[in-house]
């Protein structure tokens, strides 16, 4: 119950960002939304086609529709320059705001075309203009409906501002991510507590005006609307009250537990030097790299295979060295990010055995491997069967497994120890693998391209001499059992440490 | 001619369809000023629709309607609305405003306010009581409703005065009331006024001229003697034919 109350309270920032992109979000919506409902009113045609649009955006997964707002105003850069931000706010706001579109709009439309006909005749008749209708007597009698539908859009707005997230915008969804990820439960209770507490102050308060309209009771919608005002203010306020808010350094982390702590490991030594940070978790791997790019993100960690396939688009493996080179060249020249130097291991792909089989069938590598995967069951996460790397693997050790299983990164591991995998697609820094006794069997052909972790820094950051000279002690510093010990600090079913905690200890056994 | 005897209203050569369908089939007409003219005939005669080519809210498909001398169709809009008194079935009172504020709406959009005492005034000529101004319309009944409509239509102290079908949903000893009422304002106040009714008890009795319409034409044009004399031609006469009939049945009752 402490440890609830704890992240609760330490989620105040979220909740500032999140009030913020949703009152944003459904204020954009009903911006939209009611002149498209005027003109929907004059023309059968617009009404029918605005709101099939409406309906269409709604089928839309929320999750897709945030995703897809990336490649559409990457594309738009062409348009409005280099300068068009791809990554949190902007996208988000645009999303959520077509998300609450359909509400607002259907209950408008709804409200307008049932109007009773002799109050528009009569409108009419007193020598109304069309626009003198529209205020006078339209907008006062659809209101409480247009209202009703504005509720609605701000519920299911706030819900689906959570998975702002993963296109790296802070909101209630970090806890929630944060705590899928490693299992904390505690985490992902403390998100949704918040963001469903939110969503139900705001349909009480935004019920009130409903209310107000329909009783054309003033004092309650001039109520509700001061309360409403009131919670954005202070929301504006938390967010951006605190001056200084330029110099923040934003430190980014994709979404699993390696990466949030190496992210506290960054900022814990930057606020040591009198740096003000903040974290931007839960990104997507392609999300992560193009934020430190643009620099909507300062610094953060990735891994040189990851860019060597995904951003690079290279199939060629390369020796350790020659491709760190590569890489380091090709990021000054393409993106003009900085990269600081290794951290000192390895997160690769690996397979992964327990160790009392490879005792008992003699697996020491691939190779052995190789011989009797036909009766044997593979497990994966879900995209690792479509990587390049496996890709290269299997043609590699002409690898034919009996069958193949695809599970979620935690329930890999157990899926091993419980028998319903023989081998798994591991990740080599993963804490697990000392935990549960696990042996990566060698790749002596070298089908796995190198996965060393390294530090990179946004252009700007890159050329910020006392944020490079504060991290440069990381370079080198972290051995691939500090980090297991750490990971699985915060990966175990027992006894979790916090994320921060984590990170103190790791900075302490690295001797930083 | 001299300018008192110029009619008030002229339709000239007024026709309207929708489609196919033929509502008003060339209509031509004059309304001397001061005149009760009521206008009957059966659903989808044409009555109402001729009626609301005054006010555009119909716009005739080919012919012009000239009110005191101007050509309707160029006369702004709004002031041609608001130099109009418009009473229709329905009533159309603003649910969301105060009997004040329904009967001031007009003036309100031409930009003046319509002192309190006014206001009173106006619910005075149509016998309501002047508490009445700070009720919502969903707290009178249909009759108080129709006296809100018929004052609001005189807040801007119109020379016209057109009524659609006006006391159609009332009960009929409101429906006689506000009838007399609305006749009586006519004298008082020098209005030029068309009635639009079905009902040819209600035309003979408040009106000075009817006016028959059958299928988008005038087939009568009488006064109500006239026509209780016989005159008229055999539609008219139909009409007529039911109020005679009633008459006559009470008539032999009472006896």
């Amino acid at each position: 119950m402490n440890g609830l109350w704890t992240a609760l309270l330490g989620l105040g920032d979220q909740l500032a960002a999140h009030v913020l992109l949703s009152a944003a979000a459904i204020a954009l919506g009903i911006a939209v939304a009611l002149p498209l409902a005027v003109w929907a009113s004059q023309s059968e045609k617009v009404a029918r086609a605005s709101l099939a649009f409406a309906s269409l955006v709604q089928t839309i997964p929320a999750l897709a529709l945030l995703a897809l707002f990336f490649p559409i105003l990457l594309s738009l850069r062409a348009v409005f320059g280099e300068g068009l931000p791809t990554l949190g706010f902007l996208p988000a706001l645009l999303a959520l705001a077509l998300y609450a579109l359909l509400p607002i709009l259907r209950n408008a439309v709804t409200a307008q075309a049932n109007l009773d006909p002799g109050v528009i005749e009569a409108a009419e008749g007193v020598g109304m203009s069309f626009r003198q209708r529209l205020w006078l007597v339209e907008a006062p009698l659809s209101a409480p409906y247009i209202m009703a539908g504005i509720r609605t859009a701000a519920v299911w707005t706030i819900g689906a501002a959570t998975l702002a997230t993963t296109i790296g915008q802070k909101s209630l969804g970090d806890p929630i991510f944060a705590g899928l990820q490693t299992q904390n439960w505690v985490l992902v209770l403390a998100g949704c507590i918040a963001s469903a507490g939110l969503a139900l102050v705001a349909d009480t308060l935004l019920g009130l005006i409903e209310r107000g309209f329909r009783e054309r009771r003033r004092r309650l919608w001039l109520g509700g609307l001061v309360a409403v005002s009131l919670g954005v203010g202070a929301a504006l306020f938390a967010q951006f009250g605190g001056s200084e808010d330029d110099d923040r350094i934003v430190i980014g982390a994709k979404g699993f537990s390696e990466q949030y702590i190496l992210a506290r490991l960054i900022g814990q030594r930057l606020e040591a030097e009198g740096f003000a940070v903040e974290y931007r978790d839960g990104l997507g791997s392609a999300v992560a790299h193009s934020a430190a790019a643009s620099g909507d993100v300062d610094v953060y960690v990735d891994y040189t295979g990851t860019i060597w396939a995904n951003q690079m688009k290279r199939t060629d493996s390369l020796p350790r060295e020659a491709m760190y080179d590569e890489l380091v060249a090709w990021e000054t020249e393409n993106t003009g990010m900085r990269v600081l130097g290794r951290l000192g291991f390895e997160n690769a792909y690996g397979l992964a055995v327990p160790q009392e089989r490879a005792n008992m069938s003699g697996l020491q590598s691939i190779e052995d491997l190789a011989r009797v995967a036909p009766q044997l069951t593979i497990g994966g996460d879900p995209e690792f069967f479509e990587r390049p790397e496996w890709i290269a693997v299997r043609d590699a050790y002409g690898l034919r497994f009996g069958e193949k299983r695809n599970f979620s990164p935690t329930f890999m591991y157990n899926a091993l120890v419980s028998g319903e995998a023989h081998v798994i697609g591991a990740y080599t820094s993963d804490g697990r693998i000392e935990a549960d006794n696990l042996a990566i069997l060698a790749d002596p052909k070298g089908a796995f391209p190198n996965y060393d972790a390294i530090i990179l820094l946004s252009p700007a950051a890159g050329r910020n001499a006392a944020l490079v000279a504060a991290l440069e002690p990381l370079v080198d510093a972290i051995d691939v059992g500090a980090m297991r010990e750490a990971n699985y600090s915060v990966d175990r079913e027992e006894d979790k440490l916090s994320f921060d905690e984590a990170a103190r200890r790791l900075a302490a056994r690295a001797g930083l | 001619m001299t300018s008192t005897e110029r009619p008030a209203l002229s339709f000239c050569d007024i026709a309207k369809s929708y489609g196919a369908t033929c509502a008003v089939d060339g209509v031509s007409l004059e309304i001397p000023r001061g005149q009760f003219v009521a206008l009957v005939g059966a659903s989808g005669s044409g009555k109402s629709t001729l009626l609301k080519t005054v006010n555009r809210l119909v716009e005739p498909s080919s012919g012009r309607v000239l009110f005191d001398e101007p050509y309707v169709a160029e006369m702004p809009l709004p002031s041609l609305r608001r130099r109009i008194g418009y009473v229709f079935q329905s009533i159309g009172l603003f649910p969301h405003m105060s009997v004040a504020e329904n009967i001031a709406i007009g003036p309100r959009l031409a930009g003046e306010r319509l002192a309190s005492g006014r206001i009173d005034e106006l619910l005075e000529l149509v016998e309501l009581p002047s508490e009445m101004a700070g009720r919502m319309p969903d707290a009178l009944s249909g009759g108080q409703r129709q006296r809100v409509g018929v004052a609001r239509a005189l807040a801007g102290s119109p020379e016209l005065l057109l009524m659609d079908e006006p006391f159609g949903a009332l009960d009929p000893v409101t429906r006689d009331a506000l009838g007399e009422r609305v006749r009586a304002l006519h004298a008082e106040l020098g209005l030029t006024t068309i009635l639009v009714t079905h009902d040819m008890a209600e035309a003979l009795l408040l009106a000075d001229r009817v006016l028959v319409m059958d299928a988008g034409r005038i087939v009568a044009d009488e006064l109500p003697e006239a026509l209780v004399a016989g005159e008229g031609g055999e539609i008219a006469q139909s009409l007529v034919a039911v109020p005679r009939h009633q008459a006559e049945r009470l008539k032999e009752l009472s006896k």
